[in-house]
């Protein structure tokens, strides 16, 4: 019971927590997700090739027009297809790759929960 | 029985493991995006280069030619090369040749067209690179051919003559 | 000339060495039970003849050999004769012969140092070693042959990349192969040991040390890895979930999930079956690890340069290998008798367990995220791409109970357990969270998942540091490296929530004013050096608080190869580092400016030194405590 209160109160205390974000944050965001095209695994961030300079520049622009994080993805992603994402969508061609882990967690629990299981018996 | 069936089937995974990987082998691991054609082409707004002022996209391939949008720099070696059989487009009627100066300096753009001649209708001065993505461009020298605001043809790297020929049956 | 002949001729001596050490060992085993003392002796001329053809590329690389095709691709005579040397092994092939030097050098102490086990395990270690030995002298012969020759001699080399050229990156290789390649013998042991029945808690403290002594190699060599990248790569990350760092984590996860299980296996004997699949998973991480930076398989930042061929021939052995160990392993292991039944679920036993779920889902994780790729193009030709968001989400929520089990899991007994200070666990805890939230809150950075974490860790930092000091628990390298680990985890959160930037272009003489900072463009020097061109350009830094610092980031100008590097200025001091870098805009005459503030840097670094400090001491302690 005391442990319910005491995360009910953190609970409320992180709820006066509101996300905070200056223009300057989704950029940084934004360019460490996308990957540079013409380099051999760095980010837009990181990189300083010509490509990923001009990348930097029309995220600037896209933002000032108002363009949301999805939107900027979606627009690099009609270009340049989804290998420009550092972060993969989840979708049918994702799925496993975000539920086996998980799948691989919950089979480690069970494994552990079953050896003690059998000891009871 | 249980006991045979686990080693029988986490052989059987690392068999399979063992072919995913070995037809990876055969995959480049540079990615070049796919070509993307029969779409509309991109809306944009730039500068010309030699009068300065700011045109639309929707103006620029209005009639009913082909174009052939060209991406190019100065700085840009291959399109040197390419640059010759661009002047003979020229002389063809049914397509206007349009450019787009990638990331380059004004007079030295200027220079090389003195030097090895002008065969754009009209050139757009990309100096930071953006127009060119909005074309899912990624390089000097690319090419887009263009009928009625769709891109037909999408050309990555340098045209050749045999790339031209194959235009030329295109446009006729 | 000579000596690559010379390096060519001791490495084929060596490959015929392995098959005579086979053949004698094989006969030692069935016949004689006293050790035939010419295995010792041919175990020794093995390393000693790798040793000479390591030698001899050295010096190859030193008089720029250039008819040697490895020095000439990877050499220049302008090189400073420091990194002459160091280029030996920073290239796929010298790097292959430091892997079959590690190999040869770690049997030898093996049989050397290796006492009260029988003769047959011994034996046998060899033999499986002897194995992997024999691949990797194959694999170089065959196809990575730092002894090719190229006539006519040219003139000069091809140079190495200058990014290359660092005191961090030179020393990187062989400490982290120590790590990888050490690896192999705990692997060619446990094999041995599963044959023969042996892996028990005696086989437990003999191999304890080879454990320790290869995870604390290869948690240095991944920290210095991350150093060189900090400050050479030049915009401030050391982490970027590249494949070939993934690779090198791989076998570091799985080592020290070995460590924690290695230490119920010398008290009880349990869990036998698990350390010995761990046991050989560490080093098949390691060669798959290989495999995917070698072969071409993958993109990456830093990858060797790649051959299909090789890369066929590294996968075809790493699977001969790992089909050895699932034989061996289904035809011999005897699961140890089902005595977990004396176990409470509060138990030190308990915890380790835990922490084995956990480190084998993070491993899962780092697995599954750098191969799936691969997996996909062959399945549906399509390629995507899988980066540091992937980890993140999948990695931080889980590390909140983690690192709450981490605090409390040493605290339990073996066997059975009743929380002694249940008070100080509970109190420690609320501080923990308070303490975070106020910080988190005064900075700026509102975010939930962010407290609790800082919390977490904060929690797992309090716990370890009062145990240190009541001196209350004997095990002092646990305490210590567990307390590395809060602060490594600490550091990071904390570095990443006030790390700081300011991104701008300056002309020399301009001046970029911000909310925390000013930065002026004072000057610039131009200064012609061994082999490039110095563009050093001067800042002056003026903070908040009135200080001001002088920063001097340099962009070099190399000639062979025609490349531009950029090297950072970084002021660290213990509170953050202040990190500053400048690249050229091209066709323009201003440069592109990227200031950061880094608070902690130095404490990620220390953290992680701490760690391999925990494993040291366990490495050196005399007897094992109760």
């Amino acid at each position: 019971m005391k442990i319910f209160k005491l995360f009910f109160i953190i609970y409320l205390i992180s709820s006066f927590n509101h996300l905070e974000a200056s223009n300057d944050d989704i950029k940084s965001k934004i360019t460490k997700n996308l990957r540079c095209l013409v380099c051999q695994g760095q980010s837009v961030y990181d990189s300083d090739s010509e490509f990923a300079i001009s990348m930097k520049v029309l995220v600037d622009k896209k933002l000032e027009e108002g363009f949301s994080e999805i939107q900027i993805y979606d627009f690099f992603k009609e270009r340049y297809g989804e290998w420009i994402l550092y972060d993969p969508k989840l979708n049918k061609n994702t799925y496993i790759l975000w539920l086996l882990p998980i799948l691989i967690f919950l089979i480690g629990g069970a494994i552990i929960i079953k050896s003690f299981i059998i000891k009871k018996n | 029985m249980k006991n045979k069936l686990l080693p029988i089937f986490i052989t059987f995974i690392f068999i399979i493991i063992f072919i995913f990987f070995y037809s990876g082998l055969k995959n480049t691991n540079i990615y070049t995006p796919e070509i993307k054609i029969n779409n509309k082409i991109p809306s944009f707004k730039g500068d010309l280069i030699y009068s300065d002022e700011t045109i639309n996209s929707s103006n620029i391939f209005k009639s009913d030619k082909f174009y052939l949008l060209n991406i190019w720099s100065s700085w840009c070696v291959p399109c040197r090369k390419e640059h010759a059989l661009l002047m003979k487009l020229k002389e063809i009627k049914k397509i206007e040749v349009i450019g787009i100066n990638y990331k380059d300096k004004k007079i030295n753009a200027e220079n090389f067209l003195t030097e090895l001649g002008n065969p754009y209708e009209k050139i757009i001065f990309d100096q930071e690179g953006v127009i060119s993505i909005e074309w899912g461009a990624y390089g000097v020298p690319e090419s887009f051919l263009i009928k009625d605001e769709i891109i037909i043809k999408r050309y990555i790297g340098p045209l050749d003559k045999k790339l031209i020929e194959e235009m030329k049956l295109i446009i006729k | 000339m000579l000596y690559s002949s010379i390096g060519y001729y001791a490495l084929i001596l060596g490959l015929g060495i392995s098959l005579i050490l086979v053949y004698f060992s094989i006969k030692n085993f069935k016949n004689s039970s006293t050790l035939n003392t010419k295995i010792l002796s041919f175990t020794f001329l093995q390393f000693f003849l790798v040793v000479i053809s390591f030698i001899c590329l050295i010096i190859s690389f030193v008089l720029s050999d250039f008819s040697n095709e490895t020095v000439f691709n990877n050499s220049h005579t302008t090189k400073p004769l420091f990194y002459k040397i160091a280029g030996t092994w920073g290239n796929h092939e010298g790097s292959l012969l430091l892997w079959l030097l590690v190999l040869t050098l770690f049997i030898f102490i093996f049989f050397l140092k290796t006492k009260n086990q029988p003769l047959k395990y011994k034996l046998l270690t060899l033999i499986f070693q002897q194995i992997i030995i024999i691949g990797f002298s194959l694999f170089l012969i065959k196809t990575s042959n730092p002894f090719n020759f190229i006539f006519p001699t040219p003139e000069e080399g091809m140079g190495l990349n200058p990014i290359l050229q660092d005191p961090a990156l030179a020393i990187h290789p062989p400490i982290l192969y120590l790590g990888y390649v050490g690896s192999s013998i705990i692997f060619s042991s446990a094999l041995a040991a599963t044959y023969l029945n042996i892996v028990s808690k005696v086989w437990a403290s003999h191999i304890k040390k080879w454990i320790i002594a290869s995870w604390v190699f290869l948690t240095l060599g991944i920290l210095l890895g991350s150093i060189w990248a900090y400050y050479e790569l030049g915009w401030g990350g050391f982490w970027f979930w590249d494949p070939v760092e993934n690779v090198s984590l791989m076998p570091w996860l799985a080592l020290t999930t070995l460590l924690h299980c290695i230490m119920i296996l010398e008290k009880k004997q349990v869990l036998t079956s698990w350390v010995i699949i761990l046991s050989i998973s560490t080093f098949t991480l390691s060669m798959c690890g290989t495999f995917l930076v070698r072969s071409g398989i993958l993109n990456s930042v830093h990858t060797f340069a790649n051959d299909p061929e090789r890369g066929l021939f590294i996968l075809v052995f790493l699977f001969s290998l790992i089909f050895i160990s699932l034989f061996i392993f289904f035809f011999f292991n005897k699961s140890s008798p089902n005595n977990s039944n004396s176990i409470f679920w509060l138990s030190k036993e308990t915890s380790i367990m835990i922490n084995n779920w956990f480190m084998m889902y993070f491993l899962s994780v780092v697995l599954i995220g750098t191969i799936y790729p691969i997996f996909l193009e062959v399945l549906s030709s399509q390629k995507i791409s899988v980066g540091p968001p992937f980890y993140y989400k999948l990695i931080i929520p889980f590390l909140i109970p983690f690192l709450i089990a981490m605090a409390i899991g040493p605290k339990l007994k073996w066997i059975k357990s009743n929380i002694e200070d249940k008070v100080y666990l509970i109190s420690f805890l609320i501080i923990s969270i308070v303490l975070s939230f106020l910080i988190i809150k005064k900075f700026n950075s509102n975010l939930l998942i962010n407290t609790i974490l800082v919390s977490s860790a904060l929690y797992l930092f309090f716990i370890t540091l009062r145990d240190f000091f009541i001196k209350k628990y004997t095990n002092v390298s646990q305490n210590i490296a567990h307390f590395g680990f809060s602060l490594l985890i600490l550091s990071i959160l904390l570095n990443s929530l006030f790390s700081s930037e300011i991104i701008t272009n300056l002309k020399v003489g301009e001046t970029f004013t911000s909310s925390n900072a000013k930065i002026i463009f004072k000057s610039i020097n131009q200064k012609e050096k061994k082999n490039y061109k110095s563009v050093t350009a001067n800042f002056s830094i003026e903070n908040l608080d009135g200080t001001i610092e002088d920063l001097s980031p340099e962009l070099r100008i190399y000639n062979q190869p025609n490349i531009v590097t950029s090297e950072a200025d970084i002021k660290t001091t213990f509170l953050s580092d202040k990190f500053i870098v400048i690249n050229i805009v091209q066709n323009q005459d201003y440069f592109n400016v990227r200031y950061q503030v880094k608070p902690f840097m130095l404490w990620i670094w220390l953290s992680v030194i701490l760690i391999s400090f925990g494993g040291l001491i366990s490495f050196f302690k005399k007897e094992y405590e109760k």
